[in-house]
């Protein structure tokens, strides 16, 4: 196959990739700016040396040289579609962020051993700092000067921070009643922002169609012409907590899913960690979490379906709200091959579980945040998670970033005149 | 009914290139019978062996996705714009 339409250099550096593949029919095709198969429309994927049929033992990666390398996702750039000198570039070195030991969350909720990754101490404080930065490289191979997205708020911001630090301009697309935090982090940045007047799944659209546009043929979408690569960024967060738990397999994850890219991409890390040997193969159970007022994914596991029906999203975690999610077939595919299940939780569990982890943890996570970890409270009421068995919950966003969800409930606890009288009195009426 | 198609990018090997083709039709179905008829070879590619529209295919009939509306039985007014998009997740 030839690339598509794109300014090519004449010489692609991206490392250990050789390839992409339909993940559908498993056509493969030359690397480049494309990411559906042109024979069934299946979602392309990086292919390795090591990838099957291919040899393990191609990839040559050691957990010493892994360690050995920066604190950011580029310590994994041998299993990365980035060039070897890559932390040279100009980018924002995500990653490494940290793998908390939750010790009272997991207290109250009756856990042995539960573990908050927390991606909010990415640079743009969300976890698409890794994936914008997978995709910023492949732009830099394409010849692409242009950055866009289609976004829910935190990719917009990712890409426009990463855009200014590479010096590349950017365009990007949001819903335009998105929380004005992630307005004001998607704008600061300088470059384009666009809002349009619409869902998720309609900018998506808009972005699908004008990229088959002479106005947008040049620009490099991290998430539509360089989604194959955008997504293998998230691998990153599975070979961190894999080596934060001290090379070792969770027993169990719980994983926020909008279009289900990130949860099939942490599978995708943990078999191929487990292939080439750099950790022990063991029984791993992924669960999914999403907001009820857009759960089509959940819907269809739990109606035994291995379809995913649209719907229009109506939730507060509008990180999450997606409602055609395009790897939500997968995310059905995993819960069940692993031992796991998707759930969903209200608006009012997620504002409820922001708190609660705010309030045991420390962590002041985003709406995404508190889908997760309000399905996890109801995975561990309901029986369906191993109270015993290793957990890690996933916060991928900062609080920060949607404010509204609880500022209504988050309050100074009173108001007083600068005196002691004044504030002995509230102090007895709030103890 | 006359109404015009949106092709994507990957499927203009088929049009000799052009992005928006002209078709006929009452329904969504006809649309593409003619379409596969102008364009011999388009349909399979946009419907699977069991004549369903590909699961990781987006058929839009004006702004709306045929999946909210009647499927591949969905209304083509005269006039309509027929969108064809690979899916593409994001967030």
């Amino acid at each position: 196959m030839v690339l598509a339409t794109a300014e090519t250099t004449t010489s692609l550096d991206f490392g250990p990739a050789v390839a992409l593949s339909c993940r559908e029919c498993g056509a493969r095709y030359d690397l480049g700016p494309i990411f559906a198969c042109s024979d069934c429309f299946g979602p392309l994927e990086v292919a390795y040396a090591w990838t099957p049929p291919g040899d393990a033992g191609a990839a040559k990666v050691t957990r010493e040289q892994i360690e050995s390398g920066p604190a950011n996702i580029w310590r994994y750039r041998a299993l990365l579609p980035v060039p070897a000198d890559v932390a040279s570039h100009r980018n924002l070195a995500p990653g490494w962020t940290k793998l908390v030991k939750a010790e009272n969350l997991g207290r109250e909720l009756g856990l042995r051993s539960l573990h908050i990754k927390d991606d909010s101490g990415n640079p743009t404080h969300s976890f698409k700092d890794r994936v914008v930065a997978i995709a910023l490289e492949a732009a830099r191979n394409f010849g692409f000067h242009t950055l866009s997205c289609s976004s829910t708020g935190n990719l917009a911001g990712a890409v426009t921070a990463a855009a200014a630090r590479a010096g590349l301009d950017a365009c990007v697309f949001i819903p335009s009643d998105l929380e004005e935090a992630k307005i004001v982090m998607a704008s600061v940045y300088g470059g384009r922002l666009v809002g349009i007047d619409g869902t998720y799944d309609d900018v998506n659209r808009f972005c699908s169609e004008l990229i088959g546009d002479p106005l947008g043929d040049k620009w490099g979408f991290v998430n539509v012409n360089l989604r194959p690569y955008y997504a293998e960024g998230s691998k990153t967060l599975a070979f961190e907590i894999v080596e934060q738990l001290g090379w070792r397999l969770p027993d169990q994850i719980v994983i926020p899913v909008a279009s289900g890219s990130q949860l099939t991409k942490i599978d995708k890390a943990f078999k191929e960690l487990i292939a080439l040997g750099l950790v022990e193969e063991r029984p791993y159970k992924i669960f999914a979490a999403q907001a009820l007022g857009c759960s089509p994914v959940s819907a269809a596991f739990k109606a035994g379906h291995d379809f995913v029906r649209p719907v229009k999203p109506d939730t507060i975690a509008k990180s999450l709200a997606i409602g055609n999610p395009a790897d939500g077939p997968y995310v059905l595919d995993i819960a069940r091959r692993t031992g796991g299940a998707v759930e969903d939780v209200t608006d009012a569990e997620v504002v409820d579980s922001i708190r609660l982890l705010a309030r045991t943890e420390g962590i002041f996570a985003e709406t995404a945040g508190g889908v997760t970890v309000g399905v996890l409270r109801k995975l561990v009421a309901n029986g369906v998670l191993d109270p015993d068995a290793e957990t890690v919950v996933l916060n991928t966003g900062d609080g920060l970033k949607t404010l509204d969800a609880v500022s209504a409930l988050a309050r100074p606890t009173a108001v007083i005149r600068p005196s002691l009288d004044a504030f002995r009195t509230a102090i007895a009426d709030h103890s | 009914m006359s109404v015009s198609v949106r092709i994507p990018t990957i499927l203009r090997t088929y049009t000799d290139g052009a992005s928006e083709v002209a078709s006929e039709g009452a329904t969504l179905r006809e649309v593409l019978q003619k379409l596969d008829a102008d364009f011999p070879g388009i349909g399979a590619r946009i419907l699977d062996e069991t004549g369903k529209i590909r699961r990781f295919v987006n058929v839009y009939v004006g702004e709306e996705d045929v999946r909210f509306a009647d499927g591949l039985d969905t209304a083509t007014p005269e006039g309509a714009n027929i969108s064809v998009i690979p899916a593409v997740a994001g967030g």
